[in-house]
């Protein structure tokens, strides 16, 4: 019997970009309020499973030509480049800065390394995350 | 006060609505009555997470909400798709 998903594909196209820009506030609002690179890396990993599930492996692989374990390595990468700038300013390992930049359009903004430092845990989780899925999906 | 008293009943009749979808998750004869069930019971959850956030007079529970509703929503469908055509993730598509 041949079945058409139009239904389940659609909502894909809509509730997909809602979940990403849920992830991305998520992971901003880390600082301040809940949320924080874990949350937002497991949310993003949803929206891209959701369009896993809507289509097929081949499909999300032409869409988003990316490799996951190469994420997994730059998210350690980001992580622990943080880290050794703590370091390279002669402090200790893991030492953060911070400092208020007067940006273009957003005015005085506080900026954090701590930032990187959960870029690099979003990454991560992101990267294994679609490892295990993915692996788990193409093994029959 | 009002409000706390109007709450409590809420949450009191949610509570017993959620033991009565788990009465239909432990009784139902088909699979399809479970995930249903389920799927209302994270519903009941998205409720009863805003009314606790009101009891509780903040709102660092409100991003609970959400998060609550777009899972539950994503494992009815891959449970549906399970059910459908015995896999859940197509290596590739047939269709």
């Amino acid at each position: 019997m041949k079945t058409n998903d139009v239904l389940l594909r659609n909502v894909t196209k809509v509730v997909a970009f809602i979940i990403f820009l849920f992830s991305l506030h998520l992971f901003f609002a880390g600082h301040y309020n809940p949320g924080g690179g874990f949350v937002a890396g497991l949310t993003s990993a949803g929206a891209i499973t959701l369009t896993l599930l809507a289509y097929d492996i081949k499909t999300v692989q032409s869409m988003l030509n990316i490799n996951t374990i190469f994420i997994t390595g730059v998210g350690l990468l980001f992580a622990v480049g943080t880290g050794l700038l703590g370091v390279f300013l002669g402090k200790p390992f893991l030492t953060h800065v911070f400092g208020y930049v007067n940006l273009p359009i957003l005015g005085k903004t506080s900026l954090h390394t701590a930032t990187l430092f959960d870029l690099g845990v979003y990454l991560v989780v992101v990267g294994v995350t679609l490892t295990i899925i993915q692996s788990i999906g193409e093994s029959d | 006060m009002i409000i706390k008293i109007a709450l409590s009943i809420g949450l009191l009749l949610y509570s017993i609505s959620t033991f009565l979808y788990l009465y239909r998750i432990l009784k139902g004869p088909t699979t399809s009555d479970k995930v249903i069930a389920l799927d209302s019971i994270g519903m009941n959850l998205v409720a009863i997470v805003a009314m606790l956030s009101m009891f509780y007079k903040t709102n660092a529970y409100l991003d609970v909400i959400l998060l609550i509703a777009l899972l539950a929503f994503i494992g009815t469908v891959s449970f549906s798709k399970f059910i459908e055509k015995g896999k859940v993730i197509d290596r590739e598509r047939d269709n």
